[in-house]
This record gives structure tokens, sequence and C-alpha cells, in this order.
């Protein structure tokens, strides 16, 4: 093969496994962000919480990485309920600003508690031999952990997918973000909606926090740090769309994995001229409703 | 004419001389104004010895003060105003390095001036938005100016910065001592004249029309006024303000980083207003000096303890203080007002 086409094979294989965890992170946010416009900016201290989680089960408790994985999610969406019942409620009609600061407030809380708990160094876990090494794709090897990354994605995409288009909780879903008031006024319990939206967001989220430590470690600035880049992807594709956050991972994974392929030393520049682009021209992102 | 037309006509003319009665008030100096400067002159002969720390909080309330501006007056919310900051400090530190130029009273206006250009056209770009796109392109702007930094280290320094900047003695005479007097008093006359200009801002009439938009900027885009062009002045003022503030951190600290760019410098700046209350001025006082002496005490003892306690106070702000310190104290006031007289 020549040599332009393999990087560009393992620019695609690359930035499609971390489109895959932009996806699952930030899905959540996107679709909480879109029914209640609620700031979180808390979203990504739950990432790092199911991280964290999945470091202990594996390393203290010897679980596997994948049970692990289920384990960590559901704890952190169950815990999710009790901030948003207590904290977050009193906060739905409040300003940005209000928002954004208690939010910012939980993401230190969380960042300090986990310092104090793990320690700042970045953490790894333990994989099971299946993940490990490399897979053979017929014309090339790649590393099975982004392949099982992939796999994942899609399979969550479906599944997803469908409980937003096909079942009835996904269409009073759509039918409150497009417009709540009227939904309130058909019957919808928006309120409890969001409540289970809400946990679902932050269960995938720590999903992908636990999925990330392969790829990136796993220390405390993780909730802040990885925290700009979910906004961002949600910002680009369209608050509460689905198939928009869909598009911004995948644009927005790709072009960050090729400008650190090509020019090491822009870093992440191109995601944020990206981001400004496209903001630029349609503020409301790809999918949003302006 | 009809009778009532003219008691009409009179009644209006009571009311605007009243109205501006009024606003003639809040604009005089009251004395209690007095207070925060007498502090920070008391301080100068307190504590001689910190008076590097003092520089820093001087610094710090400056940057606060120019947030508060456009945050606390028009409403404009931004996540990445140590953008501006960033470029005042580079602007001192890159002509002291690279042109060797270290006088420091220049170096403000030069700070203020690229800092004033850069809010100029990524206000007039950006301030047609709002909430979260908002937030996102003002982060991501921040984010580009330390990144572009990053890429050029051979100019920036990048992450290492430049260290051991000197600048010339101030006005050709005071030099800089080891403790840091002179800077004191320097940093406390550049914040003193920047009050003055932002104090004067807040109660002219382009003021009132900021805090017009803040409360309902559809009604003043309904009674006419050119809310954009207003919002980028202001951003640009501003932005000149945090940009001195950025020199003057430069200078007293004769050294800067790309650190200077970072979120937590933005969400800092942000926390420090709110702690001490938005839209009155005197809340940046409060505010970056109580959060920056916690955290010099606190931060020495733990620093985790000390990130878990800012997040408590900004939550407990949110849910229970959102007027600030100063907010707490005008409820006080107003408590014991009304006991006073049953």
């Amino acid at each position: 093969m020549p040599h332009f086409a393999i990087v560009a094979v393992s620019i695609l294989f690359d930035g499609l496994a971390y489109a895959m965890f932009l996806f699952i992170t930030s899905v959540g946010l996107s679709v909480t962000m879109g029914l209640m416009g609620f700031v979180n900016l808390a979203h990504g201290a739950f990432a790092m919480a199911g991280g964290y989680l999945v470091v202990t089960l594996t390393r203290t408790l010897g679980i596997d990485f994948v049970p692990s994985l289920v384990i960590a999610a559901v704890l952190v969406g169950a815990a999710s309920v009790v901030f948003e019942r207590v904290l977050y409620r009193r906060l739905y009609k409040s300003t940005d600003l209000e928002q954004v600061l208690l939010t910012i407030g939980l993401a230190f809380m969380a960042i300090a508690t986990a310092t104090y708990f793990y320690g700042p160094i970045p953490k790894s876990v333990p994989l099971p031999d299946w993940l490990q090494g490399d897979v053979n794709l017929g014309f090339r090897y790649f590393p099975s952990y982004r392949a099982f990354l992939i796999v994942l994605g899609v399979v969550l995409i479906a599944v997803l997918w469908y409980g937003f288009e096909r079942t009835n909780i996904g269409a009073k879903i759509r039918a409150a973000v497009d417009n709540r008031r009227m939904a309130e006024s058909v019957g919808i319990n928006v309120d409890r909606l969001f409540t289970l939206t809400f946990a679902l967001g932050s269960g995938l989220a720590a999903l992908g926090g636990g999925l990330a430590i392969q790829l990136f470690g796993l220390s405390p600035s993780f909730a802040v740090l990885y925290l700009v880049l979910f906004l961002i992807v949600v910002a680009v594709g369209g608050l509460g769309s689905l198939k928009g956050t869909l598009v911004a991972a995948l644009v927005l994974g790709v072009f960050d994995t090729a400008g650190k392929y090509l020019l090491a030393d822009a870093g992440g520049f191109f995601v944020y001229a990206v981001t400004v682009v496209v903001l630029l021209i349609k503020p409301a992102g790809f999918y949003g409703r302006e | 004419m009809a009778a009532s037309d003219i008691t009409s006509a009179t009644n209006r003319g009571q009311t605007r001389e009243r109205a501006a009665e009024y606003l003639l008030q809040r604009h005089r100096f009251r004395l209690t104004e007095m207070l925060p400067w007498l502090i920070a002159i008391g301080v100068f002969f307190v504590f001689p010895d910190r008076m590097t720390f003092g520089s820093q909080v001087l610094v710090m309330v400056m940057f606060a003060l120019s947030l508060d501006l456009i945050l606390g007056y028009a409403g404009i919310v931004t996540l990445g105003h140590a953008a501006f900051f960033g470029i005042g400090a580079y602007t001192v530190g890159l002509a002291a390095a690279r042109l060797q130029w270290t006088e420091p009273i220049s170096g403000l206006f030069a700070a203020a001036i690229a800092a004033g250009i850069v809010g100029f056209i990524t206000g007039w770009f950006l301030l047609r938005y709002r909430g979260l796109t908002l937030l996102m392109l003002t982060l991501a702007t921040a984010i580009m100016l330390q990144e572009t930094g990053n890429l050029r280290s051979d100019i920036s320094g990048g992450y290492d910065g430049l260290p051991g900047l000197t600048f010339k003695p101030l006005l050709g005479v005071f030099d800089y001592d080891l403790y840091g007097h002179t800077y004191y008093l320097y940093a406390l006359g550049a914040l003193a004249v920047v009050f003055y200009f932002v104090r004067r801002i807040v109660y002219s009439p382009f003021g009132q029309a900021l805090t017009g938009i803040r409360e309902n900027v559809r009604r003043m885009h309904a009674i006419g006024s050119p809310v954009h062009r207003r919002l980028v002045t202001v951003y640009t003022i501003a932005a000149a303000i945090a940009g001195v503030a950025g020199a003057l951190f430069t200078q007293t600290n004769a050294y800067v980083t790309l650190t200077v760019f970072d979120f937590d410098n933005s969400a800092k700046v942000m926390v420090m207003l709110i702690l001490g209350g938005t839209g009155r001025l005197y809340g940046a006082f409060i505010g970056a000096a109580v959060y920056m002496v916690l955290e010099d005490y606190f931060s020495k003892l733990s620093p985790t303890f000390w990130q878990f306690g800012i997040g408590l106070m900004l939550v407990l702000a949110v849910l229970f203080a959102r007027r600030g310190i100063l907010g707490l104290f005008e409820n006080a006031a107003e408590y014991f007002a009304k006991r006073k007289q049953p």
C-alpha cells in the first residue's frame, strides 16, 4: 500500500475510535441540555467518577474490565439522580451564569475528592487478553482495543437510535426537546423524563470515562480537561440532537486525530478552529434549532 | 391646549428633574468608597514584607473589575476572559524579552492597545451569539491563542514561558526592590486610574444602556438602542483593562508562561467576582482580596482541600447568596434597618 494510504487509513481508524469515545460521553449531555437548556459543566466529573470506579472495581475488587464498565455506568447513573433531584432541579429556571457556577463548583469538588482518594498520578486498568495486542483486518493490523471501541460505539448508536426514534419514550423526549411547554400540556411528564435522561446520560458518560482510561490515562484533571471537548461536540452538533452529536463527534474526532498525526506541534488547534468556523456559520450547530 | 396637558407637562418636567437628581446621587462619591483604598494603603505599612503578594491581589482586583464591566453590567457570560489577560501579559513579556522594550508604563499602554484590538475583533464576531454558543466560542478563543503560543514556542517560550524579565525603573527613578514595595504602589496607582475610568463608564448613559441590555435585550432593541455596537464597545474596553492587568502581572512577577491563557484562569476570575458580588464595582475588590487571602492560606495547608473549598463556596453562593459577599452585607444592613424602626 502506498504511504499516504497507510497514513489515511490509520487516521480514519484512530479518528473513528476517538469519535466513538466522544459520542458515548457527550450524547447524554446533548440530550439533557436540549431538554432543559441546562449548562452542565459537571458532566466531565461524572465521566471521571466512572473512570475511577472502573479502576477500583478492576484493581481492588478484581472484577473483569467489561463487567466493571457496566457496573460503573449503572452506579454513576443512579448517583446522578440524587444530584439532579437535590441540586440541579433548583436551577432549571435560573440564568446560564448560575448554572455554570453551580456545576463548575461541583466539578471542582469532584476533582478534589478524586485527588484525595486516588492521588494526582494517572491511573491505568488491567485489560483482558482479548483487548490487548492487535487484530488482523485482512490488509493491516489494528490495535484490538480501538477496534473494540468502534464496535461498541456502533452498537450503542444503533440501540440509542432505536430507543430515540422507535419507542414511546424516545418520542416523548423528542417532543419535549422540540417544544417543552406543548409537550407538558399534552400530558408528558417532562420533569420525570428529564431525570430519566439525566441518569442515562450520566451513566453513558461514566462508561465513556471508563473507556478513556486506556486511551489517555485517568487523572483528576480529566473532569475539566475533556469537558471542553464534550461541550464542543454538543455545541457543534446542536442541542438535543442524536444525529448532530454523532456527526460532530465524527468530524471533530477525525479532524483532531488528523491534526495530531500531520502537524504534531499544532496540537489541539484544529478542533478549536473547526468549532469556531462551524459555530460562526451555524450558531445552533449542525442540527440544532436556530 | 387643555389645562390637564399643562399640568402633565410640568409633572413630566418634575419627573425628569427627579430622575436626573437620582442619577447624580448615584454618581457622587460616598465616604465609604474611601474604605478599600485606605485599606490598600494601610496594608502597605502593616505588611511591608508581603508586598509581592499584595501586588498579585491588586492585579486580580483589576482583572475582576474588567470582568465585572462585561459580566456584571452588560450581562455577557464568557469563559475566555483569560485570553485578554494573556495577551496583555505576553505583550509586555515579549516586548521585554525579544525587543528589549522594558519601560513599564508605556508597556501598560501597549498591552491595553493589543488586548483591546483582539477584544474588538473577537467581540465583533462573537457577541451576536448567546448562551452555550457564546460560552464555547469565548472558551475556544482563549485556547486557540494558547495553542498558537505553543506552536510558536521559539518566540513565546512555550509552557516554560519567558523567565527572568527585567524592567526599567519606574519613571526612570524608582527601581524594582526585592520586597516589591515600588511595584505595589505602582499597581495601586494603575488600579486607581482604571477604577476611576470604569466608574465613569458605569454611571454614564452608556453604562445605563448596558444595564438595560442585561435586564431586557429585546426592549433595548425595541427602543432603538444599538445593542451590538454597545456590547462590542464595552467588550473592547474590558479586554483592554484585562490586558493592563495581565501586563502588571508580568511586570510584578518578572516572568510569564502560557498558563495565563488557561481555562482555570478564566474560571478563577469569575469565581472571585461572583464571590464579591457582580455589577457593583467593589465586588471585584472584596472577591479578589478574600479569594487570594484564603487561597494563600489554605493552599499551603492542602491544595486538595482548597480546591474542594472553592467548589463548595461556589455551590453555596449559588444556592444561598446569589449576590455575593456585598449582597450579604446589604441584606444584613436592610435587616437591621428594619428592626430599628418597628
